[in-house]
C-alpha cells in the first residue's frame, strides 16, 4: 500500500465508533483502520434502464460515476473497496455496460480486492464483473450492508440516498450528504443519476432515535450541519 | 351569461366595400340590430372572397371578433344545412385558436347569438382540456361546422390518426390575440401546427386578431406560408395595406406612418409566391384617445418599495366614484397586498374581489361569473386579466406599480369601456421615484401611440422536437417534406438542416453523440424511408407531454385548525385556498407569517404535499416581504425613455416638484448620467463598501449581472458580501475597499464591466445556476426527455422521475453542445437570464462609465440601497450557504 494522500479539501474526519473514518467529496468513505473505502448507491445504467422506457437520459451517467468513483479509489489506493448495493440501477445492467466502462471498471477493480453487497436493485450480479458478491458483511465491529436496519447498533449502510436542505436567509441549497449519529451512518449516493431523500424524512426516524449530524458535500469542502438547521423539501 | 357582440355603430361604415357582399339575411340582421357592417369587417370578407390571409389589427371594441367571424358565416349559410349521414362529411370548415380556454368558450356563446338570431344552419363547438372524452370522439366521427379550441388541443388533433380527414376541408382558421400568443413558446408550437394545416388543406386560409404592435409586419408573415429557400428578408413588393380612419380617432401608428393613396389598391400578388410571404393587413386605427394619467402623490414620494401603500386611499376613492374598476398589479403578492390595504379601508363595504394565478379555481371562476354579472365595484388582479373576456362595464383601471412597458399598460388599459368611441380612462398609480420615472415615459408613449411588443421569435428547438414526435404519431413522415413544412412556419423559417436533423435524432434516441439508445428509438426510419413512432405507447407519451407551458411546481396551502387540547398541535382539517409555488414554499420558517388569499397566514408546515397554515391573529403584519419584482422586466423602449428623461433637466419640469428637487440634489452631491452613460457610485457604510450602479435594463438582465459582478469582485480579492437588483440598478457590497482599488488601477471598472464577462465568467455561473437549471428543466419537459409532473401527483419521496438538475450536470459535462443545452441556452439569452440584453447594455456602455468615488450614499443610490433587507440576496453559490448553516451548529456547541 502506497502512502495515503491526504486531501485537506476533499476529505473530512469523523468518528464511527470510536474509529477515525475521511468522509470524501465524492460521497465515498475511506476507513483506514481497514484501508477499505466504502461507496454506495452506484446506480450503474439508470440512464439506459430509463432509456428502454422511453425516457433517452443522456448515455453518460455511468461513465460520470466511475469517474468519481475511480477518482476516490486512485486517491486512497485502499485495499479493499466495498460497494453497498443497488451498483446497478436493475438486473440487466451489467449486460448494458459500454465496452469503454466495462474497461474503466476492471481498471479500478485492479490489484483490490472488490466485494459487491447486493441491493434491491441489484439482487442477483453476474460474475463476469469481477469480485465477490456477498449480502452483508461485517467490518471490525461495524455492519456493512444496503438497507440500514433499525436496531442495528453499528452500521454502515446505503439505500435512502440522504440529501440535506439548508435555507439560510431566503436562500437555499439541497446537496447529498453522510447521516452520522456516531454509531451509524447512512452513505449519500454516488451514482449520477441517482436522486435524493431529503434526510428529514420520516424514513430516518427509527434510525436515529439521538439525532445525527448531516455531513453534506458543498462544492469545494463537506460541511457539518446540525439537524435542527435542515429543512424538509 | 352570454352577451352580445358589441358593435361600434356610431360609425358610419367608410369602406369602399359594398354592402353588397353580405347575403341579405345578414344586412337584414345587422338592421334589426341597428348596426351597420363596419368597413374592417366588409374588408376581411372581401379577403376572403379572394383566399387571401390577413391581420386585423384593431383596437378593443372595434368588432374584430364578429369581423373574424364573418366570412365564415357568410359561407356556411350559403352552403346550407348538412344533412347529418356519415356520408355527408363536409367536415370542419373554421377553426378558432384562442389563448385562453375561457375566451374560447365566451366567443363561442358570443357567436350562437347571430346564429340563433339569422336561423342559420351552423354547428359551433369548443373543443378545450375540460371537454369529456365521449364529445371528443365524436367531434372526430362527426366535425362541427366551427371549433373553438387552443394551441396545445391543435397539437393533439393535428398527431391523431384521423387529422388528415378531420382536417382536409378546412377553409379558415381564426388565430385571435395574436399579438399576445406569438411572443412565447405556445406561439411557435402554434405556427407549426398552422404550417400543418397548411399542407393538409392548401386551401386554408389564415385570420389574424391583434391589437396594435410594433411590427405588424411579423405576424403577417407568422400568417403566411414561407416559402423562400434563402430566409433572407427581401425587401420587395409587400402585399396591400388597408387603413381605415375613424371618426375623431387619431392617427395613432407610430410604426406604420399612414400611406397616401394607401386605399386604392391593384391587384395582390399572390401570397406565399411572392418575393416575401406576408398576409394582407387591415388596420383599424382610433379609437378614442385614453384619459389617462399619474395619481398624484402630493409629498408622498418614496423612495423604494412596490406597494404603493401611500396611495391606497386614492385608489379607494376611485373605486368609490366609478362604476367597476380593475386595479391591475404586477405580482400575486401585490395583489395580496393591495387586496389587503383597500378591505381595511374599505367602510362602505364596497365589494372588492380578488384574482390572480395562484388561487382555487373555483374561486377565481366565483370572481369573474361575479364581475360579469355586475356585482362587483373592483377587483385586484395581476397579468390573468391582461387579456380574455370582455367585461364591458368596467369604466375604470387603476395600474399600480411599474408599468413595465408601454403596449403591455395599452393593452390594460384597453380593459376599460370596450367601445371604442368613448374614451378609457386609467391612473397610473408609481410606487416609489423611478416608477414615477417610468409612468412619465409610459404616459408619452401611450399619448404618442408608440409601441413595445417583442420581437418575432425565432422558433424553439424544444417546440420543434415536441412537434416531430406528434407527427410521427400522426402518420408516417418523410423526413424531407416535414423540413420544408416546418420551415413554412415563419419562426422556423431560418431553421438549418442540422438543426432539424439534431431534433429528429433527439426525439428518435436522445441525438448522444455516444449512439447508445438505437435499439430504443422512440421513432424509427421504415424500408420505405419513412418515419414512423415505434409503438402506441410512445404516442400515449406524447398526449401526456404535449404543450409549452411547463407550471413551476406549485405546493396547495391548506387552512389548518390548531387543536384546543393541545395548543401548538395544527391538524390539516380546514379548506383548500390555493397555490403557491413551491420555490416561495420552501423559503418559508414555521411561525414565518405572509399574505394569502387576501389574509395574513401563519405558516405552520408542510405535510402530506401541502403547505399546512393557520389564521394569523387580527393586526399581525406579514413578516415574509412581498416585493417580489414583476415576472415582467422594464421595456428596452420605456427603459431609454426613462434613461432620457433622467439625462435632460428640460424634462424634469414635468416631474412632480419633490422629484425634479430630488434629481437637483444628485447632481449637486454626484452626477446625473447621460442616456448613454452608465454612472457607477461607490461608497463606505458601516464596514462595508458598495458599489451601486444604473443600467436600467430590468431586473432580470440586473441580476446576471450582480452574479457576474460579485464573481469578478471575487476574483479580483475584494471580497462580496451580495448584492440586491431591481428594474433600475444594483448595489453590490464588499468587504474589500472597491473604491480604493479603482482609484490604485486606472480602468479598472471598465475591466470589470467589460464584455469579456459573457465568456468563461457565464459560462461558470452557468454550471450551478439555479435560473439555468430551471430553464434547462422546461426545455426538458418540452422536449420531452422527461415526463411532466401533474399537478397533484405525489411525490414519492426517492425517484420515480429523475432530477433534471443532474440530467444538466451530467450532459454539460459529456456533451454541452447538445441540441437541449442549445436550446436552454438560446432561453437563458432572453427569459429569466436576459443574457442579451446585458450583452447590449455592456456593449452600448463601453467607455462611457462615469464612477464617482463618494464619501456617502447619493440620492439616486438611495433608492436601490433601500432594496436591501426587502430583496432577496442572490447567491447561487451552495458553499456559502453551507458555510452558514455550519458555523450556526458551532455557535450552538460553543454556547
Amino acid at each position: 500500500m502506497t502512502a495515503l494522500r491526504k486531501n485537506k479539501e476533499t476529505t473530512h474526519e469523523i468518528e464511527l465508533k470510536g474509529q477515525p473514518a475521511l468522509l470524501d467529496l465524492t460521497g465515498a468513505m475511506y476507513l483506514p483502520a481497514h484501508d477499505a473505502l466504502l461507496v454506495a448507491d452506484l446506480h450503474f445504467e439508470k440512464g439506459s434502464s430509463f432509456a428502454r422506457r422511453g425516457m433517452m437520459l443522456p448515455p453518460y451517467d455511468t461513465r460520470e460515476t466511475l469517474l468519481a468513483l475511480s477518482d476516490a479509489v486512485f486517491r486512497f489506493n485502499p485495499k479493499t473497496v466495498i460497494a453497498l448495493g443497488d451498483s446497478f440501477h436493475d438486473i440487466g445492467g451489467p449486460d448494458r455496460l459500454g465496452t469503454e466502462e466495462r474497461t474503466t471498471l476492471t481498471q479500478v477493480q485492479q490489484g483490490r480486492d472488490w466485494i459487491w453487497v447486493t441491493g434491491n436493485h441489484d439482487r442477483i450480479l453476474p460474475d463476469s464483473i469481477g469480485g465477490q458478491v456477498v449480502e452483508e458483511m461485517a467490518l471490525g465491529s461495524l455492519t456493512l450492508r444496503h438497507e440500514p436496519m433499525a436496531g442495528e447498533q453499528a452500521e454502515i449502510a446505503g439505500h435512502l440516498h440522504p440529501v440535506g436542505k439548508v435555507v439560510m436567509r431566503g436562500r437555499s441549497t439541497r446537496r447529498r450528504c453522510f447521516l452520522t449519529d456516531g454509531s451509524r451512518c447512512v452513505m449519500p449516493a454516488l451514482g449520477a443519476y441517482a436522486g435524493g431523500l431529503n434526510a428529514c424524512d420520516a424514513a430516518f426516524k427509527p434510525l436515529f432515535a439521538n439525532g445525527f449530524t448531516a455531513h453534506l458535500i458543498g462544492t469545494e469542502r463537506i460541511f457539518a450541519i446540525a439537524k435542527s438547521m435542515l429543512c424538509r423539501d | 351569461m352570454a352577451k352580445p357582440l358589441r358593435q361600434a355603430y356610431l360609425y358610419p361604415p367608410m369602406s369602399q366595400r359594398p354592402a353588397s357582399l353580405l347575403p341579405k339575411t345578414f344586412r337584414d340582421w345587422f338592421k334589426s340590430r341597428g348596426w351597420k357592417p363596419r368597413a374592417h369587417q366588409l374588408d376581411l370578407l372581401a379577403k376572403a372572397g379572394q383566399g387571401r390571409s390577413v391581420l386585423l389589427v384593431a383596437p378593443t371594441g372595434a368588432g374584430k371578433t364578429l369581423a373574424g367571424f364573418l366570412p365564415s358565416l357568410v359561407e356556411l349559410a350559403e352552403r346550407g344545412p348538412s344533412r347529418g349521414t356519415a356520408k355527408d362529411r363536409r367536415g370542419l370548415h373554421t377553426l378558432y385558436i384562442s389563448p385562453l380556454k375561457a375566451l374560447a368558450t365566451d366567443v363561442a356563446r358570443n357567436l350562437e347569438i347571430p346564429v340563433a338570431e339569422m336561423g342559420l344552419p351552423i354547428r359551433i363547438e369548443t373543443r378545450t382540456g375540460d371537454t369529456p372524452s365521449h364529445k371528443r370522439a365524436r367531434q372526430i366521427e362527426r366535425p362541427p361546422d366551427i371549433l373553438l379550441t387552443t394551441p396545445e388541443q391543435l397539437a393533439l388533433l393535428l398527431a391523431h390518426a384521423e387529422a388528415q380527414e378531420f382536417f382536409q376541408n378546412l377553409r379558415r382558421v381564426v388565430l385571435d390575440e395574436l399579438h399576445s400568443l406569438v411572443t412565447s413558446k405556445r406561439g411557435d408550437l402554434l405556427s407549426l401546427g398552422l404550417a400543418r394545416l397548411m399542407t393538409i388543406a392548401p386551401q386554408v386560409t389564415a385570420v389574424g386578431l391583434s391589437a396594435t404592435v410594433r411590427e405588424p409586419d411579423d405576424l403577417r408573415r407568422y400568417l403566411a406560408p414561407q416559402r423562400s429557400a434563402n430566409t433572407s428578408p427581401l425587401r420587395g413588393e409587400v402585399a396591400p395595406e388597408v387603413r381605415e380612419g375613424v371618426g375623431n380617432s387619431t392617427s395613432a401608428i407610430v410604426a406604420l406612418p399612414p400611406r397616401p393613396g394607401a386605399l386604392t389598391r391593384s391587384d395582390p400578388p399572390p401570397q406565399g409566391k411572392g418575393e416575401e410571404a406576408l398576409a394582407d393587413l387591415v388596420v383599424v386605427q382610433g379609437g378614442a384617445q385614453p384619459d389617462i394619467r399619474m395619481l398624484d402623490l402630493d409629498e408622498r414620494l418614496p423612495l423604494a418599495g412596490h406597494t404603493a401603500s401611500l396611495s391606497m386611499p386614492s385608489i379607494y376613492d376611485l373605486i368609490r366614484t366609478h362604476k367597476t374598476t380593475l386595479v391591475f398589479v404586477n405580482t400575486r403578492l401585490q395583489a395580496e397586498y393591495t387586496f389587503q390595504e383597500l378591505w381595511k379601508l374599505n367602510d362602505d363595504n364596497l365589494a372588492i374581489a380578488l384574482h390572480h394565478g395562484s388561487l382555487d379555481v373555483a374561486q377565481r371562476r366565483r370572481v369573474e361569473e361575479a364581475m360579469a354579472a355586475g356585482k362587483l365595484k373592483a377587483v385586484v388582479c395581476t397579468a390573468t386579466l391582461d387579456l380574455g373576456i370582455d367585461w364591458g362595464d368596467v369604466d375604470l383601471v387603476v395600474n399600480v406599480g411599474a408599468p413595465k412597458g408601454a403596449s403591455r399598460i395599452m393593452q390594460r388599459i384597453g380593459r376599460s369601456n370596450h367601445r371604442m368611441d368613448e374614451p378609457s380612462e386609467a391612473y397610473l398609480v408609481p410606487a416609489n421615484r423611478f416608477e414615477i420615472l417610468e409612468c412619465r415615459a409610459a404616459l408619452d408613449a401611450v399619448h404618442e401611440a408608440a409601441q413595445d411588443t417583442p420581437d418575432a421569435r425565432i422558433g424553439a428547438l424544444d417546440v420543434l422536437c415536441q412537434h416531430i414526435l406528434g407527427m410521427a404519431c400522426a402518420g408516417p413522415f418523410d423526413l424531407a417534406e416535414l423540413y420544408e413544412e416546418v420551415r413554412s412556419a415563419a419562426p422556423y423559417a431560418g431553421l438549418t438542416w442540422e438543426d432539424f436533423e439534431a431534433c429528429v435524432a433527439f426525439v428518435a434516441t436522445g441525438g448522444y453523440a455516444l449512439r447508445a439508445y438505437e435499439r430504443f428509438a422512440k421513432i424509427v426510419r421504415g424500408n420505405d424511408g419513412l418515419w414512423r413512432v415505434r409503438d402506441a405507447r410512445v404516442a400515449q407519451q406524447y398526449r401526456l407531454n404535449v404543450g409549452t407551458i411547463v407550471e413551476s411546481t406549485m405546493i396547495k396551502v391548506r387552512l389548518g385548525k390548531s387543536m384546543r387540547s393541545r395548543p401548538g398541535t395544527v391538524l390539516p382539517r380546514g379548506r383548500i385556498l390555493g397555490e403557491i409555488e413551491e420555490s416561495f414554499a420552501e423559503t418559508l420558517t414555521p411561525g414565518d407569517t405572509f399574505l394569502f388569499s387576501g389574509e395574513v397566514l401563519r405558516f405552520e408546515g408542510i405535510s402530506e404535499d401541502e403547505v399546512l397554515a393557520t389564521r394569523a391573529g387580527a393586526g399581525t403584519d406579514p413578516m415574509i416581504p412581498s416585493y417580489e419584482g414583476g415576472k415582467f422586466p422594464l421595456s428596452t423602449f420605456l427603459a431609454a425613455r426613462v434613461r432620457e428623461i433622467l439625462a435632460d433637466p428640460f424634462e424634469w419640469d414635468r416631474l412632480p416638484p419633490q422629484m425634479t428637487e430630488w434629481l437637483l440634489q444628485q447632481r449637486r452631491r454626484s452626477v446625473v448620467p447621460g442616456p448613454r452613460d452608465l454612472l457607477v457610485e461607490t461608497f463606505p457604510r458601516g464596514n462595508r463598501f458598495y458599489m451601486t450602479c444604473f443600467p436600467f435594463e430590468g431586473r432580470l438582465a440586473h441580476q446576471t449581472l450582480g452574479m457576474l459582478l460579485t464573481r469578478r469582485l471575487e476574483r479580483a480579492k475584494l471580497k462580496p458580501l451580495g448584492f440586491v437588483a431591481n428594474d433600475y440598478g444594483i448595489a453590490v457590497y464588499a468587504s474589500g475597499d472597491i473604491a480604493g482599488r479603482a482609484g490604485r488601477e486606472p480602468g479598472f471598472m471598465d475591466e470589470l464591466f467589460s464584455e469579456d464577462m459573457l465568456g468563461d465568467d457565464l459560462e461558470d455561473w452557468l454550471a450551478e445556476s439555479s435560473l439555468m437549471k430551471r430553464t434547462f428543466r422546461q426545455c426538458a419537459v418540452i422536449a420531452g426527455l422527461i415526463e411532466r409532473r401533474f399537478p397533484g401527483e405525489k411525490k414519492t419521496g426517492r425517484q420515480v422521475t429523475i432530477s433534471t438538475d443532474l440530467v444538466y450536470d451530467v450532459l454539460r459535462k459529456h456533451e454541452p453542445d447538445h441540441v437541449l443545452l442549445r436550446a436552454a441556452r438560446a432561453d437563458a439569452a432572453t427569459g429569466l437570464l436576459d443574457v442579451r440584453r446585458l450583452g447590449m447594455m455592456l456593449e452600448r456602455i463601453r467607455g462611457r462609465i462615469i464612477h464617482k468615488p463618494l464619501d456617502r450614499v447619493s440620492p439616486l443610490s438611495v433608492s436601490v440601497m433601500l432594496e436591501i433587507g426587502r430583496e432577496r440576496v442572490y447567491s447561487d453559490n451552495a458553499d456559502e450557504i453551507l458555510a452558514e448553516a455550519e458555523a450556526a451548529l458551532l455557535d450552538e456547541a460553543l454556547a
